[in-house]
């Protein structure tokens, strides 16, 4: 019988369970690359009372910026510790925002979605990040800019990211429809569809 | 669809053969496995005698109903997991398998578009599944594949996907050593080379894409270029861990 003997064992507390390190940086995506040129891009944030708030790429590097250095874990079980990232804070675009609703849903370029609660985004744990690493961020890594949410699960933190659209209900995104979890806590392994029954506990 | 399952099940390996001299099939007989689409993957977890436990995603070369499951593994050179898989799992051994994951590349029998399929090396096996699942059903599209791989000898499955030629045609690309007497240079997949190899834009395919990160960054680019809609190309990328 082959015995496992595992190279890379970690005590380092910041490793979720099931989490990996590793140095580089995958990607995860389900389609080609968007090309988009910052003229064109626009931000916004959608609520129910009809209300869009936008801001155009000049507008949005106008706004304070934070750096952020955080660890980020993605589903398919790799995590990379201490990237750095500057971007506006979410708590910095919803102060010009009023809503009643709990949920959103993030929108990106090339269509695809997913779902977040609000408290989940606000609070200083969510940002509209634009430079990884002290450059503009690559295309292929979500560039001109996505969403941060280093807290949960990396494809919570949609690439390519073009706006926000309140919602009623934690209503599941295009990831979230495809199997990954309604929510996506790497602390609690919220990895696959667990809104569903789980048959083997 | 079946719906995926999220515990852990104990797999045996029941069947292993090499593919490359760096790459190995692995067929593990899972009790209660619920049966696969094709393009699907599996998160695969192995747990030293004291604990530590190490889990890695791959995708399945399998598909369909049964309990077993068959994975073609790459060594990474620096990896934890793939050496020991490649080079080290032997016949009755265990592992755990969590199952099956991802709804989105995939692969279903009714879909009337016809199907383009492209890889880039390893990242043939869930392509391999779909060429299968297309071999096995009754109402089906035209497919076709195009495996783009560095030398003849890094082919995985190269017996099997020759006995589809007349369903699904595979188109050989060679990147680093053509055969001898090969008629294309090797090199990198060109915008010309997927214009002149792959269904054209007009017979509006779906594409499925998969094999390494700057691969499937290329490929996908210059597929739009081509003319195809971003929206009918489906990628799946691997690399770097």
């Amino acid at each position: 019988m082959a015995v496992f003997g595992g190279r890379r064992r970690s005590d380092d507390p910041a490793l979720p369970p099931g989490q990996h390190l590793t140095e580089s940086f995958p990607v995860l995506s389900a389609g080609p690359t968007p090309v988009i040129n910052t003229h064109d891009w626009e931000f916004f944030i959608h609520t129910e009372d009809r209300q869009t708030h936008r801001w155009n790429w000049t507008e949005f590097l106008e706004l304070p910026a934070e750096d952020v250095s955080t660890d980020i874990h993605c589903v398919t079980s790799w995590s990379k510790l201490g990237t750095s990232w500057r971007g506006v804070s979410l708590d910095t675009l919803f102060a010009q925002v009023t809503t009643q609703l709990d949920y959103v849903m993030a929108h990106s370029f090339g269509g695809y979605t997913t779902n977040l609660p609000l408290t989940d985004i606000l609070g200083g744990r969510a940002w509209i990040a634009y430079e990884y690493d002290g450059a503009p961020l690559d295309p292929e890594h979500g560039g001109p800019a996505r969403l941060l949410v280093p807290h949960l699960y990396f494809w919570k933190s949609a690439k390519w990211v073009r706006g926000l659209v309140m919602q009623h209900d934690d209503k599941p995104g295009f990831w979230e429809e495809n199997g990954y979890h309604l929510h996506g806590d790497p602390w609690r392994e919220e990895r696959y569809g667990a809104w569903r029954e789980d048959p083997y506990g | 669809m079946i719906p995926a399952s999220f515990g852990w099940r104990s797999g045996t390996l029941s069947g292993a053969r090499r593919l490359t001299p760096s790459a190995r099939s692995l067929t593990f007989r899972v009790p209660g496995w619920p049966g696969n689409e094709a393009g699907q993957h599996v998160d695969v977890r192995l747990t030293a005698p004291d604990g530590y436990r190490a889990v890695r995603s791959y995708s399945m070369a399998s598909v369909g109903d049964g309990d077993e499951v068959e994975l073609a593994v790459a060594r990474l050179p620096d990896g934890e997991v793939s050496p020991f898989l490649v080079d080290e799992l032997e016949l009755g051994d265990r592992v755990e398998l969590r199952g099956p994951l991802g709804g989105f590349f995939v692969w279903r029998s009714g879909q009337a578009q016809c199907t383009q399929l492209i890889a880039g090396g390893s990242g043939v096996v869930p392509l391999v599944a779909m060429v299968r699942a297309h071999a096995a059903a009754d109402d089906r599209a035209p497919m076709q594949l195009l495996y783009s791989l560095r030398t003849p000898a890094d082919a995985f499955y190269a017996d099997e996907l020759g006995g589809f030629t007349a369903t699904v045609p595979t188109t050989w690309h060679y990147t680093r050593t053509p055969p001898p007497g090969g008629d294309r240079p090797a090199g990198r997949l060109t915008e010309h080379d997927l214009r002149e190899q792959t269904l054209p834009v007009e017979n509006e395919p779906l594409i499925y894409v998969c094999g390494p990160t700057g691969f499937v960054e290329a490929v996908s680019h210059q597929l739009v270029s081509l003319g195809h809609a971003a929206a009918s190309v489906r990628t799946e990328r691997f690399g770097g861990v």
